[in-house]
């Protein structure tokens, strides 16, 4: 018989289609959408079982917005490349919808001049939100807690400094991000020089710090449950309240291998805060930037956190725009 | 043991499949540092493209040096404009050189020779616009050997520098042509194209236009750690952005070369090379606008660009991959009479200049502007 113990999922256990707790009486529209099979291929990786599916109104207005968003980005970029299909496949990850140009400040610029980017900006906005939402009310209406709507309220927080609270504070939609693939990471480093390099942004350590520190604990806790799963590890909730060897032996590794270590329980807050903590400072040190901080080097230096380097010149380089007949 | 051995053979092979998947270009790369210790101010080669760049940069063996004394070229030739104070002998020496460089005979038959330039049995003769173009840019060359050094230093330049055997240096820019106002949607905002020089990234694809033809601000970043005025923009900090990476792409190098990269702005911890390059900016851009773009009635439409511009140059026009062009050879010092500072004209041409586009009686050669000898800018 195959064990299930290791890192790929060998053993699928095959039931009838669960069809869910019977829908709430909470004026959801609609019902669930078909009666769910098992799909061996998917259930490698997850559950096997697809479906039923139940969307609501927030569902489906978000998948509405959502689409409108993509259709409005896509076109554009689409566009961009003369509605040549070849061109749009091959250039794709180098095509974006831009923000409008700084001098529009916040109003409303021509469609081709960013309208169309503050349209698409909306309609994503809303489709996370209500997404957003349909989170939050889906685990309300399962009688669950609502932690993983405010994780992704923390990423939503994220999104909607860099796109929308920060811009305003500066006074123009131009200081937001492209929607593209590659400009959007060519703007994460034009923004960083602009303002006087990022790394020296307090928030921004913070949100490294909590990025790898939550890929770090996610890798320590996945292991750890692996490990540990052929004195049935996976089952952490049972074992929270009633611990067996596979709580003891996880334990006791990591006492004897760092000293110190967290429970069946614990294990998850420290994971749900890292991650969660990530979007969040790394949102206020974006937040920061420009409107309290301009240049973060030099912010540094006035904190001291700035290392000094002996001269390996012959002499500092002098600004030759400040010598006799320079101009910058 | 075996388990040991087979373990380390285990994690050998994972670091090793890490590391060849961490890089585009394969192991092993060359460092050079250049900075302090531990401040990552290191130049990265790859030995492999830095052969291939050595091959293309070699210099051509100089011809041999020309006789002392005789005539002045002015004197006997006629519409001899740049360089008619050149002895007989220095002139041809420097007609042969300028073919050998710019339109050698292993080129295509329509841009090898001399007459590319000039008119068979008429060398005197203004009618082809490759002369015209080619004595601006003697006067060019002429210039930059005797008033960029700042940027060029004792190295200099000559035609070579640029063409390397080519009609048309291979490294030209012209106008993009922007869609901003094309129609209701698909802006790309002058971003977003990938091409090679900006080194593929989607940053403003034109950068030479507001930067080495134009003479817009390149710095953005903020004087002081809290605002104080500074209304630059993350678009503006893209402009620059792009030019700079032209700058690295150009020359072979990393941001370092002249950039401590945790201070982009602060000069006083930069390399000295930034300060060259920050006049290698200033002198491309003052010889588009001197040079270049008053030859765009000149040329035909074919050497033009999709918006009827000339073709102008920037850092890889003459740098081409190299930190210094030609891994920092100096031809001029072999060029000297003719090409390191305008040739005064020749005594006698003020009493008897050879009249313009006359038919001469021997065949005249090549060179200046608009005006007789002299006229020779100084």
């Amino acid at each position: 018989m195959a064990e299930y113990q290791n890192i790929f999922t060998r053993v699928q256990v095959t039931a009838p289609p669960y069809p869910g707790v019977p829908l709430p009486d909470d004026g959801s529209i609609g019902g669930r959408e078909g009666k769910g099979f098992l799909q061996h291929l998917i259930g490698k990786f997850g559950d096997a079982q697809i479906g039923p599916i139940y969307l609501g109104w927030t569902g489906l207005t978000s998948l509405l917005f959502g689409f409108i968003a993509f259709e409005i980005i896509g076109l554009n970029m689409l566009a961009s490349v003369g509605w040549n299909w070849i061109e749009f496949v091959r250039q794709l990850p180098w095509l974006a919808l831009e923000p409008p140009p700084p001098s529009y400040g916040l109003s409303f610029p021509p469609l081709n001049q960013g309208g169309w980017w503050l349209i698409a900006g909306f309609f994503l906005t809303a489709s996370v939100l209500l997404w957003w939402l349909r989170t939050y009310q889906r685990a309300k209406a399962h009688g669950m807690g609502p932690h993983i709507a405010w994780a992704f309220g923390a990423a939503i927080w994220l999104y909607l400094v860099l796109g929308f609270f920060r811009p305003i504070l500066m006074g123009s939609w131009g200081e937001a991000v492209p929607f593209g693939i590659f400009p959007h990471l060519d703007w994460t480093a034009a923004f960083s020089i602009r303002y006087g390099n990022l790394f020296y942004n307090p928030f921004h350590m913070l949100s490294i710090a909590f990025l790898y520190g939550a890929t770090l604990l996610f890798a320590m806790h996945a292991a750890t449950i692996l490990a540990v799963s052929r004195y049935g590890g996976e089952r952490e909730l049972e074992q929270i309240v009633d611990r067996g060897t596979a709580s003891e032996r996880a334990a006791l590794f990591w006492r004897w291998t760092m000293g110190f270590n967290a429970t069946m329980e614990s294990v998850h807050r420290w994971a749900w805060w890292f991650a969660i903590l990530c979007p969040i400072t790394g949102g206020i040190g974006i937040l920061l930037t420009g409107t309290v901080v301009d240049n973060w080097y030099l912010w540094g230096i006035k904190h001291h956190i700035v290392a000094a380097y002996p001269q390996v010149w012959a002499a500092p380089t002098v600004d030759p725009a400040t010598l006799p007949g320079g101009t910058p | 043991m075996s388990t040991i051995a087979g373990r380390l053979k285990w994690l050998a092979a994972l670091a090793l499949a890490g590391v060849a998947v961490a890089g585009c270009e394969r192991p092993p790369v060359d460092e050079v540092q250049r900075g302090y210790r531990g401040t990552a101010m290191v130049q990265v080669y790859n030995p492999r493209v830095v052969a291939k760049q050595a091959a293309l940069n070699t210099v051509p063996e100089p011809l041999a040096a020309a006789p002392e004394g005789g005539p002045a070229a002015g004197t006997i030739y006629q519409n001899v404009k740049v360089l008619g104070g050149l002895s007989i002998a220095e002139f041809t020496r420097t007609m042969t050189a300028m073919t050998a460089w710019v339109v050698p005979k292993d080129a295509a038959p329509t841009e090898a020779g001399c007459n590319y330039c000039h008119v068979g049995g008429n060398f005197a003769d203004d009618g082809k616009y490759t002369k015209v173009v080619a004595r601006k840019m003697l006067q060019m060359t002429q210039k930059i050997n005797a008033e960029w050094k700042p940027h060029v230093q004792g190295t200099g330049v000559t035609c070579y520098t640029c063409h390397r055997g080519k009609a048309v240096p291979e490294y030209v820019w012209f106008q993009d042509v922007d869609n901003t106002a094309a129609a209701g949607l698909g802006n790309r905002a002058g971003q977003n194209r990938s091409t090679p020089a900006i080194n593929g990234t989607s940053l403003p694809s034109d950068p030479f236009t507001p930067f080495l033809l134009g003479a817009e601000p390149i710095r953005f970043t903020g004087a002081t750690a809290l605002p104080t005025g500074n209304r630059k923009s993350i678009k503006q900090a893209e402009w620059t952005f792009a030019l700079m990476t032209h700058m690295s792409q150009g020359l072979g190098v990393n941001c370092t070369y002249c950039h401590n990269s945790r201070a982009f702005n602060d000069w006083s911890q930069s390399p000295p090379q930034r300060a060259v390059a920050w006049h290698g900016i200033r002198m491309a851009r003052a010889l588009n606008n001197e040079f270049m773009v008053p030859l765009t009635e000149v040329f035909p439409a074919h050497r033009k660009g999709p918006l009827g511009d000339v073709a102008k140059l920037n850092c890889a026009t003459c740098h081409q991959g190299a930190y210094k062009p030609l891994y920092g050879a100096s031809m001029l010092k072999d060029y000297v009479t003719a090409l390191a500072a305008p040739v005064p004209p020749p005594a006698a041409s003020a009493e008897a200049p050879p009249a313009e586009g006359e038919t001469p009686a021997a065949p005249a050669e090549t060179s200046s502007a608009s005006e007789p000898v002299s006229d020779v800018p100084g």
